[in-house]
């Protein structure tokens, strides 16, 4: 169940709007270490709990997979809850449970986690745990054929029945041509009918290896102490040679791609992305700091744009929402998606959509609107410390991407500089029928019939 | 990937689920007072960080609806729609220029209205003025009235095409026949155009008084500071009456199967029987017990049985949902079509073992530590301490529950799980599968 709840965060990650970055001006405070082996280590105190959130993050996911092995990153995730040589399988659930524990795993498009929340005294467990399954997995036939089950349920339960992460998944493949996050998280149903377990285990002697690695632990620590333990555990680790990654950069946008998904549904949908850069690919730095606050003026709250004018004002909209995530490997999508108000056709919502991005494009924002986007990115700077959870989280998907965790510091001040007129500029340059793919789910009839009976 | 579906559902209709799977927290020190027109108030200073997070629960749940279906939803969803002086814009305007989040939901036994803000002098004060206004004067405006209507119409659908989402319905409908718990919580279409503005105006001035609430309070804030502030918002409401309890619900006395058919690759399948109210004097032992049985993730026996060896579904779990009135125990899990029988065949199978042999001592152990061992992380944030509050006061539990939640998980034994487990008969269960062709 939990691994449910958090894979899709995992996911929501990569779309955010405002609130990506716990930024704290007076430094995040974080300790940097390396071990020889090239393991990476963060490490940050919050002492507001006995508590600590241990983490460790490959560089590996959906967006390294070559066609026909689409979803291996996440079933190998699946199967390193499976044993090692010294532990049975399953048991490294148990052992983490038995210590009131908390613990799971996500696989994103640019790399695969896992966690452990725990009372602050048993680190070293986990620690012990992770580094033994970084190299010892054992990986069998017999349990992978029942896992390989579990998955195609899991990519039933979240992709095949649901329409509208069917036209989502669509929709990214539609977007991307030739980048890999064309690709579904989950992987095709065809590539995991036809996975064997000699894939997983070149998957993970390639990619599982302490140079391809961080540790982030956020908690009730001293970070010395946990810079020791790590060195203890996984400094035995040997590191090894890494594939060498083709950049597979997004060939250039020439011209709008529109698709349509039919099937059994009752509520329409429409998606829009623009290609754009982030911060790992964007020529001018600004660039990527003016689209997030594009996105806020759009989508940061109840008094946001598409809110006040096409939810509530114009009435046009039940739901409309535009995100833009700033943290990626490659180039990613500026995205719009919205749902008709009873009454209103998806065209009228597309029309009411590029209205709003003419207006974006012609008008500088408003004063109000940009000292709105920084009051909210002052607040969220301190609530987002309320978790140890998501502070481990947000260090760990910034380095897994490339990024530098120091950004985290300057971000306020960086979205605080934007001005009316780069927002304005971002608009014009990248929200531009060139660079669009739109998605609509058009219900087609979908019928059902009860049966009740009383059992005696 | 389910991105879209959760924002969708976000953005439609706030809809919270009070679902909480323990309760618990051993905190330093709650204080506890009424306000001076009669609202508890429970506050836990967390001075660490800059911030405050303000709870308000009132027993003003869709049980309140009446024939009225779908009232306490759209009230909840109308609150902050704007008041006689201030619009919808204006009031949303307000709040996030200060930094501020304010929220309201609703649920079958309450509704909730929060602010979380920083505790600047400069940004919270106004924060509370707004909410104030918020309180004592919501407009509910024609013209929000008739969107919110409009979304809600279009949640409805979404639930429609949602397998899981028609089983929960066809679930709760069929376990409580004759009680505001069986009923749809966000209305129907008919009933929904029965609604007027007016009666959400007047079911806002009969529940969201302050004799009929709770508020909790986290944050960096002094004592004097938390009761001048609890003071100002219930100040802003009517003192009141607090409302009649609901009715409790009457068991269904025979098995029972619902089968929906639906065009989705999977079927969802519920096993499921009244369960336990908050106050249950066997609160514990079916709390423990049922962490055994399907609530302790990847450790628990359903999981065990129904995913790492049979590979037969994703998900599979169970829980006591306690509510104010007898809540649902429900096993839940999802297989493709053609495996129904096999997985349905499973979960009997684990079950009715369970309710004879009750869990084995290791077993028993295993999940005691889990729950005892993982107390700190249950308290290690503002927001999960303030659910908590909330959650203490609005269910009238005892102050020292945290405190003394180890000890009543510690006491459980096994012959405790077994006699508050004789409450389920695998013979009177309703069982909903909700898919497609076998």
């Amino acid at each position: 169940m939990n691994r449910i709840i958090l894979r899709s965060l995992a996911i929501c990650l990569l779309l955010p709007t405002m609130g990506l970055f716990a930024h704290d001006h007076n430094g995040m405070g974080v300790h940097e270490y390396q071990l020889k082996n090239g393991l990476k280590i963060l490490v940050k105190e919050d002492h507001r709990a006995p508590v600590v959130a241990s983490e460790i993050w490959y560089r590996v996911g959906s967006s390294y997979e070559p066609g026909g092995l689409t979803g291996i990153s996440h079933v190998l995730e699946h199967m390193m809850f499976k044993g090692t040589k010294k532990y049975g399988s399953g048991e490294f659930s148990e052992i983490i449970s038995k210590l009131g524990g908390r613990e799971n795993a996500f696989t994103s498009y640019d790399y695969t986690g896992y966690f452990q929340l725990l009372e602050r005294s048993h680190l070293e467990t986990s620690f012990k745990l992770e580094a033994d399954r970084m190299r010892n997995l054992l990986l069998t036939e017999e349990e992978f054929k029942k896992e390989i089950e579990v998955v195609k349920e899991e990519r039933r339960l979240r992709t095949e029945d649901n329409p509208s992460a069917l036209t989502y998944e669509r929709f990214v493949a539609a977007a991307y041509v030739s980048s890999p996050y064309h690709q579904p998280i989950i992987g095709w149903m065809d590539d995991l009918n036809h996975l064997t377990i000699q894939d997983i285990e070149l998957w993970y002697d390639q990619w599982y290896a302490p140079n391809n690695a961080t540790l982030v632990v956020v908690g009730d620590v001293q970070p010395e102490q946990v810079f020791k333990l790590a060195k203890k555990y996984f400094g035995r680790i040997k590191s090894r040679e890494l594939p060498a990654i083709k950049p597979q950069r997004e060939v250039p946008p020439i011209g709008e791609r529109r698709i349509k998904v039919r099937v059994p549904a009752k509520v329409p949908i429409l998606m829009m992305g623009y290609q754009v850069p982030v911060l790992t690919t964007a020529e001018k730095e600004w660039e990527p700091y003016a689209l997030t606050v594009l996105a806020a003026v759009l989508d940061g709250g109840a008094s946001a744009r598409l809110a006040k004018e096409l939810i509530r004002g114009e009435q046009i909209a039940a739901s409309a929402g535009a995100g833009y995530n700033i943290a990626a490997r490659m180039n990613s999508l500026f995205m719009f998606d919205a749902v008709p108000a009873p009454g209103k056709t998806v065209a009228e919502v597309e029309d009411a959509i590029q209205q709003q991005i003419v207006r974006l494009q012609k008008e500088p924002v408003s004063p109000a609107e940009l000292a709105r986007i920084k009051a909210q990115v002052r607040a969220e700077d301190v609530y987002q410390q309320d978790s140890i959870y998501y502070q481990a989280r947000l260090l760990g998907s910034l380095d897994s991407v490339g990024l530098d965790y120091r950004l985290i510091d300057s971000y306020a001040d960086r979205i605080e500089q934007v001005t009316a007129e780069q927002v304005r500029q971002v608009a014009v340059k990248y929200l531009v029928s060139e660079r669009l793919t739109s998605a609509i789910l058009e219900p087609i009839s979908l019928s059902t019939q009860t049966n009740k009976k009383d059992k005696s | 990937m389910s991105r879209n579906q959760l924002n969708l559902m976000r953005r439609l209709i706030t809809l919270i689920c009070l679902v909480f799977s323990g309760q618990i927290f051993a905190l330093a020190a709650i204080e506890e007072w009424r306000t001076s027109n009669g609202m508890k108030v429970l506050f836990v200073a967390a001075p660490e960080l800059p911030m405050v997070d303000f709870r308000m629960v009132f027993h003003a749940g869709s049980s309140r609806d009446g024939e009225r279906l779908g009232l306490s939803l759209m009230t909840s969803a109308l609150i902050a729609d704007g008041t006689e002086k201030l619009t919808a814009d204006e009031v949303a305007q307000g709040f996030e220029s200060l930094g501020a989040e304010f929220y309201s939901s609703a649920d079958r036994d309450s509704a909730v209205v929060g602010l979380r803000s920083l505790t600047d002098a400069k940004l919270l004060k106004p924060s509370i003025a707004l909410t104030q206004q918020l309180l004592s004067a919501p407009a509910f405006p024609q013209s929000g009235f008739a969107r919110v209507r409009q979304q809600t119409l279009v949640a409805i659908q979404a639930k429609q095409q949602s397998p899981a989402a028609i089983a929960g319905i066809e679930l709760m409908s069929a376990l409580y026949p004759d009680h505001p718990y069986g009923l749809p919580k966000e209305g129907t279409e008919e009933t929904l155009m029965a609604l007027s503005p007016v009666e959400l105006k007047n079911f806002y001035h009969r529940y969201y008084v302050a004799k009929n609430g709770v508020l909790a309070i986290v944050g960096n804030l002094t004592s004097q500071e938390a009761q001048q502030f609890a003071q100002q918002l219930a100040d802003s409401l009517q003192s009141g009456q607090a409302a009649s309890p609901i009715a409790a619900p009457i068991p269904v006395s025979s098995a029972q199967e619902i089968h929906v058919d639906f065009p989705s690759t999977q079927t969802h399948i519920f096993v499921a029987q009244l369960g336990m109210a908050m106050n249950d004097p066997d609160y514990f032992p079916l709390y423990v017990g049922n962490h055994v049985l399907g609530g302790g993730g990847f450790i628990s026996r359903l999981m065990e049985e129904v995913r790492s060896k049979r590979g037969l579904s994703y998900s599979v779990y169970s829980y006591f949902q306690p509510m104010q009135q007898t809540g649902p125990f429900l096993v839940g899990l999802q297989t493709k079509n053609n495996q129904v029988e096999e997985a349905k065949e499973a979960v009997e199978t684990t079950l009715s073992k369970f309710l004879t042999e009750g869990p084995k001592q290791e077993e028993l152990e295993a999940s005691k530590q889990n729950i005892t061992g993982g107390f700190p992380l249950r308290l290690d944030s503002n927001r999960k301490i303030v659910d908590y509050l909330a959650q203490i006061a609005f269910y009238q539990l005892p102050l020292d529950y945290l405190e003394t939640f180890n000890e009543k998980v510690e006491a459980v034994t096994i012959a405790d799980v077994k006699r508050a487990f004789r409450r389920l008969d695998v013979n009177k269960m309703l069982t909903v599968t909700v898919g497609g062709k076998q």
